[in-house]
C-alpha cells in the first residue's frame, strides 16, 4: 500500500478526512478491475507499528534520564547543596573527593548510566535506602493515585464533553465551560483543602488524610505477598471494612487530582466532538435517519477520540506534576510526596532517581496511548 | 406518474451577525417518479440550501417558509418537511428521501467500516435482525457495483478508491429504497472517468428503481448528461425551468445563455493555438527548451524502510520558450509532482530535469534559489495560498522584497499596483485582506503575485478548478492575455481537458506516472491514439443533451473495447 506522505496521527481532528484517504487509494477505474488493489490487512501493519513505537523509548529514556542527570549537577554536588556552611572547607572536600563528586562530570554520568543499565539506582544520602526500594514502594501509591484521578477525569470530564458539544453555545454549554475552568484553574491544594473543609471537617464523612487508617493498614502490613496497592491488598485481606476504609481514603485526593484533569478532558473533548459534529459524515447518517442521541455517541464520539488519546498521553505528565501537590496536601505517601521531602532534604540521588521514573512512566504511557489510537483509527498503520 | 416532491414557494433565510440574509426567495419546483431535475447555479445560488432542505437538514441558523411537500414512494402518504417535528424528520429521512454528498470521502465515517454504516441506516427504521440486515447490505452494494461485496462489507471507507465511495454513498441512499434522491454535486470531486460511471448508475437509480433525483450542479456537461428538467437558480431565485433540450436548445434567461456561453468546450484552443504556432520564429524549435525533462521519474521515500512510492516513472517532456505546455492526468496521475519538481518542490529522484538550464537531479537549494525568481507558481485554492495575516499588496509585494527588487512592502508598492490592473483588480484592493476578496480576485491577486518578478515560466497547478464556470472563463481568457503580454513559458496543469484545451499550445497526458500522449491540441483531442485518451476525452460530458447521447454510446463502445 503507498503511504500517505501526511502523518498518520494528527492532533486535532481535520474534517477534511480526505487528506488522509485520497492519496492511499487508486483511482477506480471500471476497465481494468483486475489491477484493483487487493484490500489489506490490518494485523501485520500493527505488529510492525508496535515495535517500532516501543524501540522509540529507548532514546527517548535515554535523553530524559540525561537531562534529570545534567539538571541536577548543573545546580552543584549533593554535599556542598546540604552540608556548605556547616563544614569548614577542607573537611567538606574531603567528603566530596570520598564520594567521587570532584571527579569529570562526564566520568560520573558515565559511572551513572552504568549503574542505570544493571538496575542500581544508588542509596538515598539521607536515610540510607535503595532509591530502587523507594520507587517500588511509593510508586505503588502514586499509581494509584493517579489510576483514580484518570477514572475521575474520564468519568466526569467525557460526558460533559460531549453534552457541551451537543449544547454548543447554549445553556449547558457555557456553564459546563466555566466548571472546566474552574477545575483546572484552582489549584490542588486549594481545592483539596476546600474538599478536606467541607467533607472531611463539616460533615465528618471522609477521613482527612493518609491512604489507610492504622489498623487497616496494620492488617494489610500482615499479608504474606502484598503489592503496596493498597486497594488490591485490602481485597486480598478479605476484610470489607479494610477495603471500604481504603477507598473512603482514595476518594477526595482521587477528585482533587482528576477534577485538575476532568476539566481538560471536557474542554478538550468539546472542541473535537464540534469538529466532527460538523462534518458531512454526520450529516450523512443524519440524513438516513439516524437519531440525535447516536450521532454524537456513535458518529461524532470515535473519530474524536483519536485525538482525545493522544492528548490524554500528555495529560498524564501533568497529573504527575499535579500528584505532587496532591500527596502533600493530603499526606499520601507517594512518589510526589517523598519527592518534596528529599527535595527538602536536599537528597539528590534519591531525587534523581524518582524524577527519572517519573519520566519513564511519562514515555511508557504516551507509548500505550499510541497503540490505543492505532487500535481506534483504522487509517493507522506503518 | 406521481409527484415525490413538491417545493411551493419555499423561503430559507440565515440568521447572521448582520442580519437575516435571504438564502433562497419563492422557490417553486416538482419532480415526478422516475424524472431527473437538475438544480444548476452558482455558488451562492441557494441550490444546496434548497436541496438540504427536502431532508430537513438546515442548521439551527436557518428559518424557512414556504412548503415542501414530500410523497412516500408507494403515494400514500404526504408530508410537509418544513413545519415537521424532530422525530418525524427522522422518520422521513433514510425511508421517503435519501441524500448523495458532494464528497464521498467526507460522507462516511471513517472510524465503523461500511457495512456497519449501512446496517445502521436500515436498523434505524425497521426491527430487522442483525443478520437480515447484513444480507441486504451485501446486496446493495453488489447491486452498485462494488466487487466481491460478502467481503468488502467488512472494510473501512479509506480502503475504497473515490468513486467505490461514492457508489457506497449511493447504496447507502438506495438500501431503504425511498421514492427521491437529492444528490448535491455527486460527481464534483471525482475524476472525469469515475464520473461517467457515477452518473450511469445515477441513470440506473432513475430507470431500475424508479426515483425521483434532485441532481445539484455547477456543470453544465453533468446537466446534459443525466437532467430530464432543469431549473436554473440565479442569486436564490429560480431564473429559468425548462426541459433538458429546450434549455440547451434555446435558453430564454440572460443569465442561462451567459452560464452557457461561459462553458469551456474541447476544440475552441485549437485555432489560437495554431494561429500562435504560426507566429513563432523559424530558429523556435532550436533553442535552448525553457524545461527539458528526460526519463524523469520521482518516488516519494516509504517511512521505516517501507518501499517508496513511485509518483512519476520516466516521463519525457520539453517545454519551449514562450510555451504552454498543457498537462493533463487523473487525481494520482503524477501531474502536481510535476509541476513542483519543476518548481523544486519536491525532489528528483531519477532520470532528468533541466529546468532553465539547471539539472534538477541533486540539486542544491543554494544553487536554486536564484533561480526561484525566474519562476512562478499559481496554486489551485486560492483561499489557502494567501496568508491570512497579510494584506493583498503586502502578499503580491513579497516575492518583490525577498529577492531584492524593493526594500520593503512599502516601496514595492507602485510596481504592486501596475500588477494588479495587469491583473484587472481595482489598485484599492491592495489594502484589502484575503477573506475579503471573492474566489475569482484572489486567484487574481494569485496571478499578480506569480507575474511579479515577470518569471520566463510559469506553474499553474490547477489554477481554476476551485473557482465557478463563469468566473473561471475570466480567469482562463486573463491568463492568455498575461500570457500573450508577458512571453512567459507555462506548464498548465489540469484535471480538465477542455480547460487545457483553451490555453495550451501542446497538451501531455499523464496516466498513473507516466506519459501516455502528448502533441497539440489538435492532434491529442482531434484523433487520440491512446485508449485512456480517449477514454478520457469520451467521458467528458459535453453541455449538449443530444450530442452527450451520443458520446455515452462512444464511450460504453469504449470501455467494452477495453
Amino acid at each position: 500500500m503507498a503511504r500517505s506522505p501526511e502523518r498518520a496521527i494528527r492532533i486535532r481532528a481535520s474534517p477534511d478526512w480526505r487528506t488522509l484517504t485520497s492519496t492511499t487509494t487508486a483511482p477506480a477505474s471500471s476497465a481494468s478491475p483486475a489491477k484493483r488493489r487487493p484490500p489489506k490487512s490490518s494485523g501485520g501493519g500493527l505488529g510492525r507499528y508496535i515495535i517500532v513505537r516501543a524501540l522509540l523509548i529507548i532514546p527517548t529514556v535515554f535523553i530524559l534520564v540525561t537531562l534529570v542527570f545534567v539538571l541536577m549537577r548543573s545546580t552543584g554536588d549533593p554535599i556542598t547543596a546540604k552540608l556548605g556552611g556547616q563544614l569548614p572547607a577542607d573537611q567538606l572536600a574531603e567528603r566530596i573527593h570520598a564520594a567521587g563528586y570532584d571527579r569529570p562530570i562526564i566520568v560520573q554520568y558515565l559511572e551513572y548510566l552504568g549503574q542505570i543499565a544493571t538496575g542500581n539506582f544508588g542509596t538515598t544520602l539521607t536515610d540510607n535506602r535503595p532509591v530502587t526500594e523507594i520507587l517500588v514502594t511509593y510508586g505503588a501509591a502514586t499509581l494509584e493515585l493517579a489510576f483514580y484521578a484518570l477514572l475521575v477525569a474520564f468519568v466526569v470530564g467525557i460526558p460533559f464533553g460531549l453534552i457541551a458539544a451537543y449544547f454548543r453555545d447554549k445553556g449547558q454549554d457555557a456553564s459546563l465551560r466555566v466548571f472546566a475552568i474552574l477545575c483546572y484553574a484552582t489549584p490542588v491544594f486549594f481545592s483539596g483543602l476546600l474538599l478536606k473543609l467541607i467533607f472531611s471537617v463539616w460533615l465528618g464523612w471522609l477521613p482527612v488524610a493518609g491512604r489507610a487508617s492504622v489498623s487497616a493498614q496494620l492488617q494489610m502490613e500482615l499479608l504474606p505477598n502484598k503489592t503496596g496497592l493498597y486497594t488490591i491488598d485490602a481485597i486480598m485481606t478479605g476484610n470489607p471494612a479494610v477495603l471500604g476504609d481504603v477507598l473512603a481514603h482514595a476518594v477526595l485526593p482521587a477528585i482533587a487530582l482528576g477534577l485538575l484533569t476532568a476539566g481538560v478532558f471536557l474542554r478538550l473533548v468539546r472542541t473535537n466532538v464540534i469538529g466532527t459534529l460538523s462534518t458531512d459524515y454526520v450529516d450523512a447518517a443524519r440524513s438516513r435517519g439516524v437519531s440525535e442521541y447516536r450521532l454524537v455517541r456513535k458518529h461524532a464520539y470515535r473519530p474524536a477520540l483519536i485525538p482525545i488519546i493522544t492528548v490524554i498521553g500528555l495529560q498524564i505528565a501533568l497529573l504527575l506534576g499535579g500528584a505532587v501537590l496532591t500527596e502533600t496536601t493530603f499526606e499520601w505517601k507517594g512518589l510526589g510526596f517523598m519527592l518534596s521531602e528529599y527535595l527538602q532534604a536536599r537528597d539528590f540521588v534519591a531525587v534523581q532517581g524518582i524524577v527519572a521514573l517519573l519520566a519513564v512512566i511519562v514515555a511508557l504511557t504516551n507509548f500505550i496511548v499510541d497503540i490505543i489510537a492505532a487500535l481506534i483509527d483504522p487509517r493507522v498503520r506503518y | 406518474m406521481s409527484t415525490v416532491v413538491n417545493i411551493e414557494r419555499l423561503g430559507v433565510s440565515f440568521a447572521t451577525d448582520a442580519g437575516a440574509v435571504k438564502a433562497v426567495d419563492d422557490v417553486s419546483l416538482k419532480v415526478e417518479r422516475g424524472e431527473v431535475l437538475a438544480i444548476v447555479g452558482e455558488s451562492g445560488s441557494g441550490k444546496t440550501v434548497t436541496a438540504k432542505t427536502i431532508l430537513g437538514l438546515l442548521p439551527d441558523t436557518a428559518t424557512a417558509s414556504g412548503a415542501v411537500i414530500l410523497s412516500n414512494k408507494a403515494g400514500t402518504a404526504e408530508s410537509d418537511v418544513v413545519s415537521l417535528s424532530k422525530k418525524q424528520l427522522r422518520a422521513v429521512r433514510g425511508t421517503d428521501v435519501a441524500m448523495v454528498f458532494q464528497e464521498p470521502s467526507s460522507a462516511l465515517n471513517p472510524v465503523y467500516t461500511v457495512g456497519w454504516q449501512i446496517i445502521e441506516g436500515l436498523r434505524a427504521h425497521s426491527s430487522i435482525s442483525a443478520k437480515d440486515a447484513r444480507a441486504k447490505a451485501i446486496e446493495i452494494l453488489g447491486r452498485v457495483g462494488i466487487p466481491d461485496p460478502e467481503h468488502r462489507v467488512d472494510h473501512y471507507p479509506h480502503q475504497f478508491s473515490g468513486g467505490q465511495k461514492q457508489r457506497i454513498v449511493i447504496a447507502m441512499a438506495l438500501v431503504l429504497d425511498p421514492g427521491l434522491i437529492v444528490a448535491d454535486e455527486p460527481t464534483t470531486a471525482l475524476d472525469v472517468t469515475v464520473q461517467a460511471e457515477i452518473l450511469d448508475l445515477l441513470r440506473r437509480c432513475r430507470d431500475e428503481f424508479g426515483m425521483g433525483i434532485v441532481l445539484i450542479t455547477h456543470n453544465m456537461g453533468v446537466v446534459a448528461d443525466l437532467a430530464d428538467r432543469v431549473a436554473v437558480m440565479y442569486q436564490g431565485k429560480v431564473v429559468e425551468e425548462a426541459d433538458a433540450k429546450t434549455l440547451f436548445a434555446s435558453p430564454q434567461a440572460e443569465y442561462t445563455k451567459a452560464l452557457l456561453a461561459a462553458v469551456p468546450y474541447v476544440g475552441t484552443g485549437t485555432a489560437s493555438a495554431i494561429e500562435r504556432a504560426a507566429k513563432r520564429p523559424a530558429d523556435w524549435v532550436e533553442q535552448t527548451p525553457v524545461v527539458e525533462a528526460s526519463g524523469l521519474e520521482i518516488v516519494y521515500p516509504g517511512r521505516f524502510g517501507k518501499p517508496g512510492f513511485q509518483a512519476v516513472g520516466g516521463v519525457d517532456f520539453v517545454i519551449r520558450p514562450g510555451e504552454v505546455l498543457g498537462l493533463v492526468g487523473e487525481s494520482g496521475s503524477g501531474k502536481t509532482t510535476i509541476g513542483r519538481a519543476i518548481a523544486g518542490l519536491t525532489k528528483v529522484t531519477g532520470g532528468s530535469l533541466r529546468v532553465l538550464g539547471h539539472e534538477m537531479n541533486g540539486v542544491r537549494e543554494r544553487e536554486f534559489r536564484p533561480l526561484r525568481s525566474r519562476i512562478g507558481f499559481v496554486f489551485q485554492d486560492p483561499a489557502s495560498s494567501f496568508n491570512p495575516l497579510l494584506t493583498i499588496a503586502e502578499c503580491v509585494a513579497e516575492p518583490l522584497v525577498i529577492h531584492g527588487r524593493a526594500s520593503n512592502p512599502a516601496a514595492a508598492r507602485k510596481r504592486v499596483d501596475e500588477l494588479l490592473e495587469a491583473v484587472q483588480l481595482p489598485k484599492a484592493y491592495g489594502d484589502r485582506y484575503p477573506h475579503e476578496l471573492s474566489g475569482g480576485q484572489r486567484q487574481r491577486a494569485s496571478l499578480a503575485r506569480a507575474l511579479a518578478l515577470e518569471p520566463e515560466l510559469l506553474i499553474a497547478d490547477e489554477p481554476t478548478s476551485a473557482l465557478d464556470v463563469s468566473v473561471q472563463a475570466r480567469v482562463l481568457e486573463l491568463f492568455a492575455e498575461l500570457q500573450r503580454e508577458f512571453g512567459f513559458a507555462s506548464l498548465f496543469i489540469s484535471h480538465d481537458l477542455a480547460v487545457v484545451d483553451i490555453l495550451a499550445d501542446r497538451i501531455a497526458v499523464l496516466y498513473r506516472g507516466s506519459l501516455v500522449e502528448e502533441g497539440t491540441g489538435a492532434e491529442v483531442l482531434g484523433a487520440p491514439r491512446d485508449p485512456y485518451t480517449q477514454r478520457l476525452l469520451a467521458s467528458l460530458p459535453v453541455p449538449d443533451p443530444v450530442a452527450q447521447a451520443e458520446r455515452r454510446e462512444e464511450l460504453r463502445r469504449l470501455r467494452e473495447a477495453v
